[in-house]
């Protein structure tokens, strides 16, 4: 029969059409918010998503996946009498590795010895020209600088940030990336105690 | 991996004695013809030894050594190793290479980018014009001797980005501020474009005559760049006798970025990122095909899990774009959104995953030398199994519920022919496109690349070559992509996942590598020299978009201009690649 195709094809739309109230209305009925709560929206990026599937932005946001990546930013520690360690020693690998190049890094040198110090004097980075590619973050050996969640940064202006707007602290480090943190900071101990049981191997022993 | 050097087992010295050369420079394989004779032995390639497929045509500036040489990889549809032939011409203007457009079609569009790109003039090409770069350009920018308009240094990293790197925004070392170079003498008032009137005298040379069978005028139509369904900015001029289009020229290079010079620009790594852009429904099908090239060059085995994760994610990338190659199908053909919001929802399912284990929904950036940047969870690999088991391949069955037997749609695709197998290989088609007209070539099967020999499936094949079949196969590769996918989650072993240290510069042996995968699109290709440097001396991409598009004209000459929009949606075409 000539039209049966279509009258399938409406089948689907229909079936669809219905999806989105009976969902709404089964959320309800079972007491559950299926907008604006976390619950909701993560069932609605899941294998199980039925009707409505859309995530009302602003006023909802998609949980973010750990892993995902925005612009770069520069971890700090915080001291114990609040002042800020800068992780970054300005080795310059991350400016070496920036595929469009949009990383500059002024180095601190010695005012007296004139060597270089460990330490960034300032950092730059042209957030309109970053890809979000990641290198700086895969390939910094101190954890200095990493990937950010924080993807709403529209500007009226050009978005050169300087170190001070680039510093976040580590707990905020933490707080986006649990996982990655602890791992990096198990690392991180495990290194600094082999380091100080060699230098403890070492200072013993000219002794013995 | 195919060995480079079973390209020898051809004789084409025997064959032509003193007219063809080995090429002995070590890391390159393949044959040197003389310029005089490359039509000749080209024929032979294509007749006596059977390499229908004439897949990349390029070129490359060797500066130094005062050559220009042009390089052919053909292939065989039956499968197997390529054969590389080349031609090396003095570098002085003119440089003139026989075309082989009569020999190979196909080999039209890469001609012209060839001239554009790096002036090589082929003589007996029927249309020789610009095809990237735009009017009133000067210059050919893949040359070694040419520099971009805010050069900083011929290779990155640019030194003055550290120690000490003090923040300048590279247009304001330029008194203007702006990038435009004018030749001297240049009056803006008085310049005329030659673009312009070169593209409708070519349009007019290649129009068909008085057959559209209507007593009329022909009129020129510009669909574009501006044009809803081109699937982004690419302009095609027509000349219509009635409805029946009788000339077809297309214009492209709004999105060129000249990607091959940034990769050269580039370290190896660096590449990485930028090949995300080219295809960007597909970027880690783009990242396969770069890493595969290098690994091939550096001589690199893949640690073992992470062959099967690039596999699971390049197998994801295909679903997702055969599904957005639907919906955008169905926009084109008038079915505004429904279809296309339908195929969004199992689309950004796919995505969350490429977020969840590379960090981005589109621009992924996963694949490394030698393996892949992180593992994958079990978790996410538990999210891949339900989508791939449950999921997908019930909404894959109601989008077939939902239009496969819809009578409006089966009256605007079936029985439209789109091409046939024989002029599909003339012109170099590969992908869906090619295997829809009857010719079952997959990289995945006639040339295995990665770990595809241990998976069992099918190369989808259909007969008829009309829009119908077009359509379908991309069904019939989803169900079989799934199929790939669930055999990969089951095998898939633990171990590390990078066979080489972390390193952001790696070592890359001088040489060529000519790698090649079954990207969704068709054959995505890279062929990359080095000479030994940190950086390619020359990075070239062979996307499936732009050699697939040099048939559109052979295609829709004679079409009803109705069907062209769907005709053009059926090479699923997307610009970040063709236009690089």
């Amino acid at each position: 029969m000539y039209g049966k195709g279509i009258l399938k094809s409406l089948k689907v739309t229909w079936d669809r059409f219905w999806d989105t109230y009976t969902e709404d209305i089964s959320w309800w009925l079972r007491g559950k918010k299926r907008y604006n709560s976390a619950e909701g929206i993560a069932h609605r990026s899941s294998k199980d998503t039925r009707g409505i599937f859309t995530v009302q932005y602003p006023e909802e946001q998609l949980l973010l996946a750990e892993e995902m990546r925005y612009v770069p930013f520069l971890v700090y520690d915080e001291a114990a009498d609040g002042k800020k360690e800068v992780r970054c020693t300005s080795c310059g690998i991350c400016a070496k590795v920036c595929p469009p190049q949009c990383i500059w890094i002024v180095r601190t040198n010695d005012p007296v010895t004139n060597r270089p110090v460990p330490v960034p004097t300032d950092f730059y980075i042209d957030m309109d020209i970053c890809m979000n590619c990641g290198f700086c973050a895969e390939y910094c050996p101190f954890d200095a600088i990493k990937m950010d969640h924080d993807f709403d940064i529209a500007a009226y202006e050009r978005s050169v940030y300087n170190l001070e707007k680039l510093l976040k602290p580590a707990s905020y480090y933490a707080g986006i990336r649990p996982e990655n943190a602890a791992r990096e900071d198990e690392a991180r101990r495990v290194k600094e105690a082999a380091k100080a049981a060699k230098a403890e191997a070492a200072a013993t022993t000219p002794a013995a | 991996m195919a060995a480079p050097a079973s390209t020898q087992t051809v004789d084409l010295i025997a064959r032509f004695p003193g007219m063809v050369t080995a090429d002995t420079r070590p890391g390159f394989t393949g044959f040197i013809v003389n310029k005089e004779n490359l039509l000749e032995v080209a024929v032979a390639i294509r007749d006596e030894f059977g390499y229908d497929l004439l897949t990349a045509v390029t070129g490359v500036d060797y500066l130094a050594e005062n050559k220009m040489e042009v390089v052919y990889h053909a292939f065989k549809t039956t499968g197997g190793a390529g054969l590389i032939f080349r031609v090396q011409v003095e570098r002085v203007d003119p440089i003139e290479v026989p075309s082989l457009t009569g020999i190979w079609p196909g080999a039209d569009f890469q001609e012209r980018e060839a001239w554009d790109l790096l002036g090589i003039k082929f003589t007996g090409h029927p249309d020789l014009r610009r095809i990237l770069m735009w009017e009133g350009y000067e210059g050919h920018p893949l040359r070694k001797d040419w520099k971009e308009a805010f050069y900083e240094e011929e290779v990155k990293p640019f030194k003055s980005r550290w120690p000490d790197g003090q923040h300048i925004y590279s247009e304001f070392k330029n008194p203007f501020r702006d990038n435009l170079n004018f030749p001297k003498d240049f009056d803006p008032e008085k310049y005329e474009p030659e673009n312009e009137k070169d593209l409708y005298a070519s349009l007019e040379n290649h129009t068909l005559k008085g057959e559209g069978g209507l007593k009329t005028d022909q009129i020129v139509v510009n669909m574009g760049p501006h044009h809803p369904s081109t699937h982004g900015v690419l302009r095609v001029a027509v000349t219509l006798e009635g409805e029946t289009i009788m000339g077809l020229k297309p214009v492209m290079g709004y999105l060129h970025r000249n990607h091959d010079k940034i990769g050269e620009r580039n370290t190896y790594l660096q590449t990485i990122p930028y090949t995300d852009r080219l295809d960007y429904f597909n970027s880690m099908s783009n990242n396969f095909g770069y890493v595969t090239t290098v690994e091939k060059l550096m001589n690199i085995p893949v640690a073992e899990r992470a062959e099967y994760i690039r596999v699971i994610m390049a197998e994801l990338s295909r679903i997702q774009n055969h599904l957005i190659f639907i919906g955008m199908l169905m926009n084109d053909l008038g079915t505004m959104y429904t279809p296309s919001l339908y195929v969004f929802e199992e689309r950004e399912l796919i995505l969350d995953i490429f977020e969840a284990v590379s960090g981005a929904r589109m621009m992924c950036n996963y694949y490394r030398f030698g393996g892949v940047v992180r593992d994958i969870p079990d978790d996410i690999l538990q999210r891949i199994k339900d989508l791939v088991v449950e999921r997908i391949p019930a909404k894959t069955d109601e989008m077939e519920r939902f239009l496969n037997d819809n009578e409006i749609l089966v009256g605007r695709l079936k029985g439209v022919h789109l091409i046939n197998a024989e002029d599909a290989i003339k012109y170099s088609i590969t992908g869906p496109v090619l295997r829809a007209a009857g010719v079952p070539y997959d990289l995945r099967r006639a040339d295995p690349y990665s770990i595809y020999d241990r998976f069992d499936f099918d190369v989808a094949v259909r007969y008829n070559g009309d829009m119908m079949d077009n359509y379908l196969i991309r069904f019939d590769e989803i169900r079989q992509s799934l199929r790939i996918i669930e055999q990969a989650l089951k095998q898939i072993p633990q171990g590390p996942i990078n066979s080489q240290k972390p390193a952001y510069q790696v070592r890359v042996p001088a040489g060529e590598a000519y790698g090649r995968i079954e990207s969704p699109k068709g054959e995505l290709a890279f062929y990359v020299v080095s000479n030994g440097k940190p950086n390619p001396y020359r990075y070239h991409v062979r996307p499936a978009s732009f050699v697939n598009l040099t048939a559109i004209e052979h295609i829709c000459r004679g079409a009803k201009i109705q069907d062209f929009v769907a005709l053009l949606a059926m090479l699923d075409i997307v610009m970040g690649e063709l236009d690089r």
